[in-house]
């Protein structure tokens, strides 16, 4: 098993390429036709697509694709999740129970069934792609931020606040929001990689980023009609992908077993 | 007492099974432009399209198509597929056999791969055995169905030839989608009945149990794994969704020809009525598995349907 440490850098490393891929100008689009489906050699150790273009350029401009749309997505979902979460449960009553069941019938979507749906009567591209997967992405933080308020709700020092005038906005801002910070950022990690697996799986539908831009799951995608020559065009998409996905998968896990106190007095007891 | 549970549940799934009807109705209006020029094309003719806005409905109030929608709904009219020319309910009759086939197929992998691997790991926690299987799991989770399944037919059907690259023609072609779908399911399983396994082994009548002289298989067989079954079974009603969701995906990946790869068919010609019924068909047969899967939950376990009472 991946030795833990290396996930972060993996992930930050991902972060980098992503940034740095921004500003180096790279030329996706070029082709060279006498180099077409051409395999890893020494000098290109990632060989060349189907229209004879560099798949290193393109896995690089990808990378940008998923990062963007990934940041983009937890973040809005995030802030509109915790939001209508907290303020749901703090609420109570009548509005409580509509946004429960709102989110009940936004559960009741499989997977990114709904995201599909979207995306594809939306039309291509990455704008739409944030839009549909952000419509989908807040029902679980606000699930989660939900159940954390209603655990939290009644502790002292927001009785407290209350009792001293506090108004409802400053009690949900300063005393209930602080208290979910760890689970929150957990879920947000975990959906990071959701995300990036989304965006990829939309891509490779054909509903997500448009040619010439490149993202791993079109190149995937692409690379599918040429396996018998070019394995590679899949493989190499398809390797960045899983990494980058296993090392935020595996900084998810790492983050709670460090963030999660419950999990650290199991260890010590054990 | 179990009654009114169940009623409860239902009235639930209920209002449920409304708001999932009006957001697959919405789902129409989220096109950019009129929805008409969208589906006809720019060249169509006036009279084509006003018959079309007629069909639809669209030149009605919201209110009104809504109810016209429903309604129809209720009388198993889903409305006319563009492409086709035929009702969309038929389209979903003749696609369904493949999906249930596939959905089933991948739910027996993961349940033959998942239990194993959770079994010997929770036996043997801490250990390599229970690294290596959780390590394949954490691995499973991280494998997308669009990238596993291509990465299957390059070793199985490219380069060993076993079974066809895609379509459905007999077992041999069901092989691969099976398990695709089934492994990603696989890997969520095995860590759920791993700590599932792992929390009943901890309890006194497994070590009495075992004082009584039970060997290890006979009380993780007899006593640990039926008391593990319950959450487990619940988790594979919510996984059944991952499932549904991944079919529309691995379905592509193999030109299944099921529902998901309709629904995908008929995103690319615009064929928006049979989109909106694809997704109202697998969402709601999510929404029933999932009370069925609380039904029997509260069934066999009398803490749940009883549970008011304390």
């Amino acid at each position: 098993m991946m030795r833990r440490g290396v996930s972060v850098w993996l992930v930050l490393l991902w972060l980098l390429t992503a940034v740095v891929s921004q500003f180096v100008m790279l030329d996706i689009t070029h082709m060279d036709l006498d180099k077409i489906l051409q395999g890893p050699d020494i000098n290109n150790w990632f060989g060349y697509d189907d229209l004879g273009r560099s798949v290193l350029n393109r896995l690089l401009d990808g990378t940008w694709t998923s990062c963007i749309v990934a940041i983009t997505v937890i973040s809005i979902s995030l802030v509109t999740g915790t939001l209508i979460g907290t303020a749901s449960a703090y609420a109570g009553g009548f509005i409580d129970l509509v946004v429960v069941r709102i989110i009940d019938i936004f559960l009741a979507f499989p997977g990114i069934l709904l995201a599909i749906a979207l995306a594809g009567i939306m039309g291509a591209g990455v704008e739409n792609v944030i839009i549909a997967l952000s419509i989908v992405g807040w029902v679980g933080f606000a699930r989660l931020a939900r159940a954390q308020t209603l655990s939290v709700k009644h502790r002292e020092h927001i009785v407290a606040a209350r009792s001293l005038g506090t108004g409802h906005l400053k009690i949900i801002v300063r005393h209930i929001i602080p208290m979910l910070t760890t689970p929150l950022l957990i879920e947000a990690t975990f959906g990071i990689a959701s995300v990036i697996i989304a965006e990829a799986g939309l891509s490779f539908l054909g509903l997500g980023v448009q040619a010439p831009d490149a993202s791993w799951g079109s190149m995937i995608r692409d690379g599918t009609r040429y396996m018998l020559v070019a394995p590679h065009l899949v493989l190499i998409p398809g390797a960045a992908l899983m990494i980058v996905i296993l090392s935020i998968n595996l900084l998810g896990d790492r983050l709670r077993d460090h963030l999660d106190i419950r999990s650290q007095l199991r260890k010590q007891g054990e | 007492m179990m009654i009114s549970f169940v009623l409860s549940r239902l009235l639930s799934t209920l209002v449920v099974v409304l708001g999932v009807i009006c957001m697959v109705f919405l789902l129409i209006h989220f096109i950019p432009g009129d929805p008409v020029d969208m589906m006809l094309g720019e060249s169509a003719q006036a009279v084509d399209r006003e018959a079309l806005r007629e069909a639809l409905g669209l030149n009605r109030p919201l209110g009104a198509q809504l109810w016209q929608y429903i309604v129809g709904l209720f009388q198993g009219n889903l409305g006319m597929s563009l492409h086709h020319r035929i009702p969309v309910s038929d389209l979903l009759a003749e696609r369904l056999p493949a999906t249930i086939e596939l959905a089933v197929a991948g739910l027996l992998v993961s349940v033959l791969i998942a239990f194993p691997l959770g079994i010997v790991a929770a036996l043997k926690k801490g250990q390599a055995m229970d690294k290596v299987s959780m390590a394949v799991s954490m691995i499973g989770v991280s494998i997308p169905n669009f990238l596993f399944g291509p990465v299957l037919i390059l070793f199985f059907s490219i380069w060993a030839g076993w079974f066809p690259v895609s379509g459905r023609d007999g077992w041999s072609s069901l092989v691969l989608p099976a398990m695709t779908l089934g492994t990603a399911l696989a890997a969520v399983l095995s860590r759920m009945i791993r700590s599932t396994l792992l929390d009943v082994l901890q309890e006194d009548y497994i070590r009495t149990a075992r004082a009584k002289g039970c060997s290890r298989v006979q009380v993780v067989l007899h006593h640990a794994l039926r008391n593990a079954m319950l959450p487990i079974i619940t988790l594979l009603g919510l996984q059944l969704g991952v499932l549904l969701g991944g079919a529309v995906i691995t379905e592509t990946v193999f030109s299944w020809p099921g529902i998901g790869k309709l629904m995908i068919d008929s995103i690319n010609s615009r064929d928006y009525p049979v989109v909106q019924a694809c997704v109202l068909l697998i969402s709601l047969s999510y929404v029933f598995v999932n009370m069925l899967t609380d039904l029997a939950y509260a069934w066999l376990d009398p803490r749940i349907r009883l549970g008011d009472r304390s």
